[in-house]
């Protein structure tokens, strides 16, 4: 069988083994259980709300914790074989680094989709179970999206790790430096369009901005969430810039894999160049 | 064709050059021995014949292949100086991981387990491995497949005696299935029985290389021949001495003298037929006098260098 798989498996058990995969099920499920029960508490209101109010409640969340969970997940797949010793000893075996780090992207990438599946599908079918009244087909339709979103959005972290872990040389750096992204594209990215938009006091041409949005990861996948329900006017701060972008939805999707594929791809050349 | 064929191999990292004009070749199923000093240069040798490093200038065949080759990859095993392997995993499991990776079949895994001694703790984690252990279980991966090469790096670092008898054991096993190895360390004692050919490596240069007993003869380094139970050693000490061998006392019946390989017979047969010693011990320069002749005899190289 393929190499790749090979790896993938690994991972893959290790994932089972150290528990992550049950840690990170478990965490989306009460996280998702709770927002849709609890959610609304701030106005006074208990119990679900509405189907565009859960998913925009638990993607705003999912836009931090996904990011840090795949970035935890995946920092030292490079540094940490190579500390082991068996970084060296696997590139003396008959596979190439493509195929180490695409097994590596293989396995982490099903911990992700898995634990998604697990935990947010299982609120889902909690909601569709206690919630009376709910609309089957556009609850399934809201958290498909949610959930193959995120998934999508893991992945895009799982590869800029991988990046990371390719050209740190040891592990501290790596998880640094794992922050230091994760903080990037989380919370300064925002706030720095934010001041930009602020500073250049309409100056700056307002088609050329809502594009930078597409510079952060995080903001496409929040843009593909928040858009697609009708009367979806509930976007704050920096995407409300969104709504100006003359993209069809499918471009959004389109350009949360380009980020994948870029990142994975960008991860290979430096793991290419990285000496044993 | 040769296991290793290493032409004119010259390896820089950025200014520095590690290895110069490097010629080394290994039969099939011939054991060697690349002995050198910490940053000789073993382990860019190394590298470098398994496909981890391209020479800067030169040329490396592994097998008759280049050695990034998969299909070399499939026929080499190789076991690293420092490796930890997956510490959650189990010796079992590790194994298994690696016999997949490189396609080999896993009913190998228990036996080779066997073979080096880790039956009994094969399903417990890696973590809890002494260094010894961990080092059996690196040379088990290494035999995975049935590799018609084999590089050890430090096999024996971390092994007690017993232990590192029966890598010994391993190794002429391998030697008459007829696999090539190559061994590379410090200088070992007890090694010498085990290879055919030793190359010795100093300050990214090749001093030497042949067996042993060309080595020697290279070298010129004295014999030592130890007599005892002499009636009259007094004599003998004044006769060698003005015969101009190096010699000492032992004791007030023994005679110890340091004599050239060519003249040793010689002294052997007048100690035998004159003296009539109780007891007779003869040491060959050792491996480890070799190594040390040649490392002083860089040394004074580069000195010299350095004066010109």
């Amino acid at each position: 069988m393929n190499p790749i798989w090979h790896i993938a498996r690994k991972e893959l058990s290790d994932g089972l083994r150290n528990r992550w995969l049950l840690a990170i099920s478990v965490l989306f499920a009460l996280l998702a259980v709770g927002i849709a029960w609890f959610g609304a508490a701030a106005s006074g209101q208990l119990g679900f709300t509405s189907i565009p109010a859960t998913i925009a409640s638990l993607a705003s969340l999912a836009t931090f914790l996904m990011p840090l969970i795949a970035l935890l997940l995946a920092y030292d797949a490079i540094v940490g074989e190579d500390e082991g010793g068996t970084l060296m000893l696997l590139l003396t075996y008959p596979l190439g680094r493509g195929q180490i780090l695409l097994g590596k992207f293989l396995g982490h990438g099903l911990i992700l989709a898995l634990a998604t599946l697990i935990g947010f599908g299982g609120a889902m079918l909690a909601i569709a179970v206690l919630v009376k009244d709910i609309q089957l087909g556009l609850l399934l339709w809201a958290f498909g999206r949610f959930m193959l979103s995120s998934t999508l959005l893991g992945w895009v972290f799982l590869a800029l790790a991988y990046v990371l872990s390719s050209k740190a040389g040891e592990k501290s750096t790596a998880a640094g430096l794992a922050l230091g992204v994760w903080f990037l594209f989380v919370l300064v990215f925002d706030l720095a369009l934010l001041a930009l938009l602020v500073l250049s006091e309409g100056r700056l041409s307002p088609e050329l901005l809502p594009w930078l949005l597409l510079l952060n990861p995080t903001d496409v996948y929040r843009l593909i969430n928040l858009s697609g329900f009708e009367g979806g006017g509930s976007a704050m701060g920096v995407l409300s810039l969104g709504s100006d972008l003359p993209l069809p939805g499918a471009a959004l999707w389109l350009c949360l894999l380009l980020w994948a594929g870029a990142s994975l791809l960008l991860a290979y050349r430096v793991f290419k160049r990285r000496s044993v | 064709m040769n296991a290793v064929d290493i032409r004119g191999v010259n390896q820089r990292y950025g200014s520095m050059t590690v290895l110069h004009e490097l010629e080394l070749r290994l039969g099939q199923g011939e054991v060697l021995g690349l002995f050198g000093h910490n940053g000789a240069g073993k382990t860019t040798s190394m590298k470098l014949i398994l496909g981890l490093l391209a020479p800067s200038e030169g040329e490396v065949w592994v097998l008759g292949r280049a050695p990034n080759d998969p299909d070399v990859r499939r026929q080499l095993g190789y076991l690293p100086e420092n490796v930890t392997f997956y510490p959650q995993l189990s010796g079992r499991e590790t194994l298994r991981h690696f016999a997949r990776l490189k396609g080999a079949p896993t009913k190998q895994v228990g036996e080779l387990l066997e073979q080096v001694g880790l039956a009994h703790a094969a399903d417990r984690r890696v973590k809890t491995y002494s260094k010894g252990m961990r080092q059996r279980l690196g040379l088990a991966q290494a035999l995975l497949g049935e590799p018609r090469l084999l590089l050890l790096d430090e096999p024996t670092v971390g092994l007690d005696p017993i232990a590192t008898q029966e890598l010994y054991l391993v190794i002429d096993r391998l030697r008459q299935r007829g696999a090539s190895i190559i061994l590379c360390s410090h200088v070992l004692p007890g090694v010498e029985a085990h290879i055919n050919r030793a190359a010795i490596l100093a300050r990214g240069r090749l001093q030497a290389v042949g067996s042993l007993a060309s080595l020697r003869r290279e070298a010129g380094l004295p014999a030592r021949i130890r007599a005892s139970g002499l009636q009259c050693s007094k004599l003998w000490l004044e006769r060698w001495r003005a015969a101009g061998y190096c010699v000492r006392a032992l004791g007030n019946t023994g005679v110890e003298v340091n004599v050239p390989d060519g003249l040793k017979l010689e002294l052997l047969r007048q100690l035998l037929g004159e003296a009539n010693p109780g007891d007779i011990e003869i040491q060959q320069p050792s491996l480890e006098d070799l190594y040390r002749y040649y490392m002083e005899r860089a040394g004074d190289v580069r000195a010299e260098e350095g004066r010109a």
